[in-house]
């Protein structure tokens, strides 16, 4: 299997060249945030305000992780479930973030939002949190601490194995997944 | 018996659950590497075998999501609980575990105006049965949020019948597509009233991948639901494939002349559970 390796900041010739599908190993720097900090970071843009961290061309990765043991940069760090973030998404796009992980099917305005500001989605494998914690150098937390795992935190990562589910073309690999292997209409 | 013990035992079960996924679900993935027709789908599960296997052995949570920690009590009728409160003595034995283990906090105080988390993942959801003899039985399970989110529930007429079940869980297998971390086992609850349908749904998510149930056309319509369910092509991750579940557990009840309650509750591939007997 072929793999494609990209590093943060993402730039628009990389994304152009990102289609569904592709395997790829991100190098870089990730920002975690999910539905908490979502909330927080949009209220500061409808706000007119700044953001504690600079998302141009920055990837989001929607994550809570577990605490580290002793000697662990970071605790298992699997991706959440990333429809819980479609409200937020748009505006996000629409100020400069390039691409975000996470597990499962975006909206149709995310799937648009992405078109238009040529952004990417990817999913890693969720479930899979022991693994893709072993991808992460270093971690630290950025803002809102007091939300403990929902905090946001900028993660270093090396190598961190995605996919890529809807590119700039407005492809969807969860929908060619399915219709590539259904058998019959799925009705009893 | 001191409820200290069950502090103990609830304590352990936290901190050892969620790093060793159930053999039976283990078994399964190994087998749909060899069969998964899909090479993204097959890479996938050979990830996320290699995943449970560095949880194992390197006593880690496989997913960070440490989930609600739901603990289910089979309590001897004979025996007499002293030294506490058993629900305060459940919570306590979490509180720890969780801290110790190094176990994500996922529980928030109010599910709707605060959502402040409490810090250590209590309360626990708690369901103590009361059955004949001197043991108690504590089952642990660690449910993840994610595939939670995807359970349903629904209220069918009885003239819906078998194909009836099958729709509304096969809908919902499909309404829920990558969301809830294919390979998944899809736990159904058939019968009861309202709320005991969820909770038979539970405990059918909870059951070991690989035991079916005890009455004959129940298994069977565990095997016809698997096989229909991996038809759909959403495969491991959703990415496409042939492994779509590893897994149809049905738990069913007795109900009213007027209803077939149906329930659907999902759990992932890790579906970490455990039980102590003291």
């Amino acid at each position: 299997m072929a793999i494609r390796k990209i590093s943060t900041p993402l730039t628009d010739e990389v994304i152009a060249t990102l289609k569904a599908g592709d395997n790829v190993q991100i190098t870089g720097t990730l920002y975690t945030a999910r539905d908490a900090a979502h909330k927080r970071l949009v209220n500061l843009i409808r706000e007119g305000k700044e953001l504690p961290m600079d998302i141009q061309g920055q990837i989001i990765y929607y994550v809570g992780p577990a605490p580290a043991k002793p000697g662990q940069a970071i605790g298992s760090a699997g991706p959440t479930t990333s429809y819980r973030m479609d409200s937020y998404a748009p505006i996000l796009m629409e100020h400069g973030l390039k691409g975000m992980i996470g597990k499962g099917s975006r909206s149709q305005s995310v799937r648009e939002a992405m078109v238009r500001y040529k952004a990417v989605y990817f999913a890693a494998i969720g479930g899979a949190g022991a693994l893709l914690a072993k991808c992460v150098n270093s971690s630290e937390i950025v803002a809102y601490e007091d939300l403990g795992p929902e905090a946001v935190r900028k993660l270093t990562v090396e190598d961190f194995p995605a996919v890529v589910v809807n590119d700039i073309y407005g492809n969807d690999l969860y929908e060619q997944g399915v219709e590539e292997y259904k058998i019959g209409n799925g009705d009893t | 018996m001191d409820v200290s013990e069950i502090t103990q035992a609830v304590k352990k079960l936290a901190m050892n659950t969620t790093s060793n996924v159930p053999k039976g679900a283990i078994d399964a993935l190994e087998r749909a590497y060899l069969t998964e027709e899909s090479p993204v789908g097959k890479e996938v599960i050979k990830q996320i075998l290699e995943n449970h296997r560095i949880a194992r052995e390197e006593s880690v949570p496989a997913c960070q999501d440490t989930g609600v920690a739901m603990l289910f009590l089979e309590v001897g009728q004979d025996t007499r609980l002293t030294g506490g409160d058993l629900y305060e003595a459940i919570n306590e034995g979490v509180r720890q575990g969780y801290i110790e283990g190094y176990l994500r906090k996922s529980i928030v105080t109010d599910p709707l105006f605060e959502r402040v988390n409490t810090g250590d993942n209590t309360p626990a959801v708690i369901y103590v049965d009361i059955v004949p003899g001197t043991n108690i039985k504590i089952t642990f399970a660690a449910k993840g949020g994610g595939a939670e989110n995807m359970s349903g529930l629904v209220m069918l007429p009885p003239a819906a019948g078998v194909e009836g079940v099958k729709k509304f869980v096969i809908d919902q297998v499909r309404k829920a597509g990558p969301n809830p971390c294919p390979p998944i086992v899809v736990g159904v609850g058939i019968g009861g009233t309202f709320d005991r349908v969820a909770l038979l749904a539970k405990k059918a998510v909870l059951r070991d991948v690989g035991e079916s149930n005890a009455h004959p056309k129940y298994a069977q319509l565990e095997k016809e639901l698997l096989e229909e369910i991996n038809k759909l092509g959403i495969g491991p991750q959703g990415f496409g494939g042939r492994t779509t579940a590893l897994a149809v557990n049905v738990e069913f009840a007795p109900c009213h002349i007027a209803s077939l309650p149906v329930a659907c509750n999902l759990n992932c591939h890790a579906g970490p559970h455990d039980s102590i007997v003291l």
